[in-house]
Order: C-alpha cells, then structure tokens, then sequence
C-alpha cells in the first residue's frame, strides 16, 4: 500500500472515530439505551459540527475571522425548507430532500460568494464585524418576508400576509417572524453522519489540493503570496465560498429537523455565530476533526447538565473560560509543560505504553 | 416637527451608543481585544442601580455612584482573573474568553433577579422641555442624556490628552514593548483602561435603562453589539470615532424605524454600516495603517 501522508491519516482516523461512535449510538438506540433527550440531539450536533467545519475553514485557512457564518446556516435551512414545502406534494419524498441538500448547499454558497467580494477587500476586525453585520441583515430580512405561492407563481411582500393577494388554493410558506412551519422531518442521524463525512473529505480535499496550499499561502504572508503572482481574491472567493456552502449544508440538517423554523437571536443570530466559533476556536483553530469535537462536546454539556437547571448555563460559561486558560494562558502552559501535563507529552505516553506492549 | 423630535431621540440614543463604544474602543486601542462582556457590564450596571433605588431608597445620585463603582470593581475584576492572563495569547483565545465572561454574567443576573423584566423607574425625573406650543416635546431624558454623554467625552479627550496616566494610555496603544521600556506600568494601565470603561458603561446603563425601562439579563447584549458596531462605524481606538460613530448609529436607527419599517431597522443600520466600511475601510475616523513588507 502506497503510504499515506500525515494529513490523510488524520482524516482517515477521524472517519472511523465518526464512523465507531456512529455503530455504537446506533446500537444503543436498537437496545433502547438511548434516552430522547440524547436521541433528538443527534442531528442537530451533526449540523453544528457541518457550520463548525465551515467557520473553521474560514478562520483556520483563510486566516479571517468570520462572525456570520449562522446567516449562511440560515440561507441554507430556509432555501431548502422553502423548496421542500413547496413541493411537498409534487416530489416523493427521496429526491425532494436530495434536492433540497443541494438547493440548500448552493444559496448559501451563493450568499456567500456574493457577501465575499465586498468582505473581502477589509481585513481582520472590520472584517469580522461586516459578517457580523450581513448575519444579522440575513436574519431580520427573512423575519419580515412573506412568501406564498399558488397558480400564478410566487408572491412575496415585506407587509404582511394579506398584500400577497393570494388565491383561496395558494399556500403560504414563509410566514414572516412565524417562519416555516411544517417543514417535513427527513434528517436522520445516518445521513448527517454521512454528509459530515463528505463534508471532513471535500474540506481534506480542498485544504490538501493546489488552491488550498495557495489559500494557506495567502494566509501566512498576503504580500509574498502577492509577490509571487497568485491572484488573492480569487483564492480567497473560492475559500469563502466553500465554507459558506459547508455551513449551508448544516443549515438543511437543522430545518429539516424540526417543525417549526423561525429566525431569532439565538438559532441564527450573532449569538450563534459566536457559538460556532467557540466551537472552534476549542477544537483548535485549523484542526478540522476538532471542530467536530468540540461541537458535539458543547452541544451535549449543557442537555447533559440539564438536571442542574439554573446553573446550566453558568457551569458552561465557567468551563469555556477555564478550558481558554488552561489552553491558552502562557503561565498555565509553561507549568503544563512542567508537570507534562501537555497535550504531545500524554500522547507520547500511550504511544510509549503501546511500544511496550 | 416631527423629523426634529425623531433626530433628538436619535442623539439621545445615539449618545448612550457612544458612552458604551467609548468602553470597546478604549479597551481595543490599548489591550487590542474585543471586550464582548462589556454590554453585560451595562446590564449590571443598570440592576444596581435598579435594585438600590427601590429597596433601600437612596438618593438616586448616590444610587448611580454606587453602580459607578461596582462596575468599575468588576471591570477590573474581570480584567485580572480573566483576560491578563492571555495577554500574550492569540486575539480570538481572548475573544472567546470574553464571551464565556459574557455568558457568565449573564447567567449571574438570571440567578439573582430572574428572568422577568424589571421596569426602570427613570433616573431623571425631569420633565423636559417644549417649544412651538407643545408640537415640538423634548424629554428630560433625551436632554440629560446628551449633555451627559458630550461632557464626559470632552472630560475623556482632556484625561487622553494632558494628563499622566492618559499619556500612558496613549503610549500603550501605539507600541506596548516601547512603553513598557520607558517605565509605563503597562498593567496598571490596562488596569486602568478598564475601571474606566466599565464605569461609563455604568452611567449608559443607567441611562439606557431610563429611555428604555424595561430590564432583563439580556438587555445589554443588543445595545453592545450595536455599541461595537457604531465603535467600528467610527473608527475603532478613537474616541472622536466613539462619539461620531455612535450619534450616527443612534440617528439612522430611530429614523430608520421612523420612516421605513420598525422590523428593518436593524437591517438598515447593518447595511449603512457596510457600505461605510467599504467606501472608508477603517471608519470614519480611523487612521490608515501602513502595510509594511
């Protein structure tokens, strides 16, 4: 067998973490050993985990901070619930749903292409806050539209329901701050699994292939990256871009997971923009399988933690900043160091343990 | 008239906007961080301030100096336990510090006085001013809130300028290593930068809450994040941007929900605030900073 590089290995390692721990929830949900509470967590960790490896792409090899990728989610989770209400009745189930993926990957993609040309002429903190602006226009713009549809075609209005002037036959799909409701309930937990496996495979692909290396090229240095002739906004289009689609595909997962899709603060806001990128700033910036982790780590603590009820929260707010400075702080590093309580040295000490074996 | 009462509340509310961008653009200029708990320091703030006045009936001025000090404390607080350690950490560990101590004081103020809004009974209790024969109303609030908000930025922008400790503030910003090899304490002016402000973030709660009486742990979450903005909208790391960016902010906002739509009105201001930024990539009054090779 041909060897395969560092890269790959991870990749390959974390497919088949994903995949083992895929199996064993599977049959702990056969044996009837999966509380519902952890059973209606499984999707929705999967669409974090997608947006996380999306932010994460952004940040970690575009080198920009993006504080809106929760308006892509958006995008993608209305468009495709948008589509599969409309053609409830016209498409069987199947194939409706394999399109709304794909019509739900491909707004958000272009949203995101679309948002990148102007975004992409700032840098750093203004960058950041600009996103942060485009989340929150995405978010209020859809809570205030109404679209229906009936024989004549689609209608839409920024008033209210009446100014459609629908026929009696028509239906209404987007209801304003009401959102969509009844979006059919088609994200199952295989499939999630599956599209974060592609999702870890195309972003590997990317990261590893010439425009990738041409990305991170522009991220260490922009002007030796410009110095040597590549074009920089054209790499940084197709970066952003992809990372826009990958938090799209998260956004499907999401809508078609529940029934009532409404946009607020908290589901696609800035507050989930922020969640997100605390999700992978912990999982470490650039390391992609992280982002899963440390998703799937957040998004249970807080249902696991749901007996302390009141103190939820707070018990999170204390971890995330102690985890920062047992990660980060420079004195808590060096004393890590010292003890070896660093994450290379405990690695080193099972691989050691296993040598003996 | 109509317009005019509109662009009062405006300033009014575009000044409440500055005080509290004062506190991201301050903090930014000297620590280089986002300081994302500051729009829940405003909401501290304004729950002293709430809770002295109704169950130990203090003099509302005694009531607001007392938050002033509270904030100023957990400001730095804050300052020491959670971010002077990351000093020399990457900017987003610090980023997302801040907003776990965000979460957490949010948290802090659901356990101790619950979920339900609270109304502010206003700090001024005068009851303004009236021209044209009533048409043209202008609330002691609104008046209050601006004179409040240019004296203490006048105050800021002398402190900056001719005095020590502002001296080192300035220092600071423009080169930490430099600073500290002149002799500046470089952490006590952090220090410093914080209780300052997070003790105008106590005066914009109290004043916020004033005009908008309703108060909740989330209250100070949306008016940060438009208070950062209207930071960046003027130019972060300066204090005239602070002031510009904020009158601004607080302008567009009431005219936009005056003539357009109350929805879109956030919309609006996000979309000003892009096209601003693309036209004039570092604020309105923000300094252009030389790419060096």
């Amino acid at each position: 067998m041909k060897k395969l590089n560092k890269s790959t290995q991870k990749l390959i390692t974390s497919i088949s973490v994903i995949a083992l721990i895929y199996i064993i929830v599977c049959i702990m949900d056969g044996t009837g050993n999966l509380s519902s509470l952890m059973k209606g967590l499984l999707v929705p960790v999967c669409a974090y985990s997608l947006v996380a490896v999306g932010l994460n792409l952004c940040v970690g090899y575009l080198g920009e901070l993006s504080l809106g990728h929760a308006g892509f989610m958006c995008v993608g989770a209305f468009s495709s619930a948008f589509f599969s209400k409309t053609f409830m009745d016209v498409i069987p189930d199947g194939p409706r749903f394999f399109l709304a993926i794909v019509i739900g990957t491909v707004m958000a993609a272009l949203f995101g292409f679309l948002i990148a040309i102007p975004v992409l002429r700032l840098s750093g903190d203004y960058l950041a806050i600009v996103t942060l602006a485009f989340g929150e226009i995405i978010k209020t713009v859809i809570t205030v539209l109404y679209v229906g549809v009936d024989s004549r075609g689609v209608h839409a209005s920024i008033k209210d329901m009446m100014s459609l002037g629908l026929e009696p036959d028509g239906k209404l799909i987007l209801n304003g701050a009401q959102g969509i409701t009844g979006t059919p309930r088609q994200s199952t937990f295989t499939l999630a699994v599956l599209l974060l496996i592609l999702a870890l495979i195309v972003v590997h692909n990317f990261v590893n292939s010439r425009t990738g290396r041409a990305v991170k090229a522009i991220r260490d240095n922009q002007i030796a990256a410009e110095t040597v002739g590549l074009p920089i906004t054209k790499y940084k289009l197709i970066a952003f871009t992809l990372s826009a689609a990958i938090a799209g595909v998260g956004g499907v997962l999401y809508s078609h997971n529940i029934n009532m899709l409404v946009a607020n603060t908290n589901n696609f806001g800035y507050n989930m923009s922020i969640m997100i990128l605390v999700y992978v700033v912990l999982g470490g910036i650039g390391n992609i399988s992280g982002s899963v982790i440390a998703a799937a780590v957040l998004t249970m603590l807080p249902e696991l933690l749901r007996d302390l009820q009141t103190y939820r929260m707070l018990i999170y707010s204390i971890v995330l900043i102690l985890l920062m400075l047992f990660n980060w702080a420079p004195a808590i590093l060096k004393w890590r160091e010292k003890y070896g309580l660093t994450t290379s040295a405990i690695v080193n000490k099972f691989k050691k343990t296993k040598e003996v074996r | 008239m109509g317009f005019l009462t509109y662009l009062i509340n405006g300033l009014s509310l575009g000044s409440v906007y500055a005080l509290i961008a004062l506190g991201y653009t301050m903090v930014y200029g000297i620590a280089k961080m986002l300081n994302f708990a500051h729009g829940d320091v405003i909401m501290i703030g304004a729950y002293v301030v709430f809770m002295t006045m109704s169950n130990t009936g203090l003099p509302i001025p005694i009531a607001i100096i007392l938050s002033i000090i509270c904030c100023t404390v957990l400001g730095m607080v804050i300052e020491k336990i959670a971010y002077a350690p990351l000093r020399k950490a990457t900017n987003l560990a610090v980023l997302i510090t801040a907003i776990g101590v965000s979460y957490f004081l949010q948290n802090i103020a659901l356990m101790i006085f619950g979920s339900n809004p609270v109304s502010f009974t206003s700090v001024i209790s005068w009851e303004g001013l009236s021209f044209a024969g009533g048409q043209l109303r202008i609330t002691g609030n609104a008046i209050v809130t601006i004179v409040v908000c240019l004296v203490i930025m006048a105050a800021l922008m002398w402190f900056v300028k001719y005095t020590k400790p502002g001296q080192a503030m300035r220092a600071v910003s423009e080169d930490r290593d430099a600073a500290m090899l002149m002799g500046i304490n470089v952490n006590a002016t952090i220090s410093l930068t914080f209780a300052i402000g997070s003790g105008l973030a106590a005066i914009a709660g109290a004043l916020l809450c004033s005009s908008y009486p309703s108060l909740t742990p989330y209250t100070g979450s949306m008016p940060g994040i438009k208070a950062f903005t209207a930071a960046v909208f003027g130019g972060i790391g300066s204090i005239p941007g602070a002031l510009v960016g904020g009158l601004l902010l607080g302008i567009i906002e009431i005219l936009a929900k005056a003539y357009i739509s109350s929805q879109l009105a956030d919309a609006i201001v996000f979309a000003v605030l892009i096209i601003v930024l693309l036209v004039k990539p570092t604020g309105i009054l923000g300094k252009q900073i030389k790419e060096k090779v």
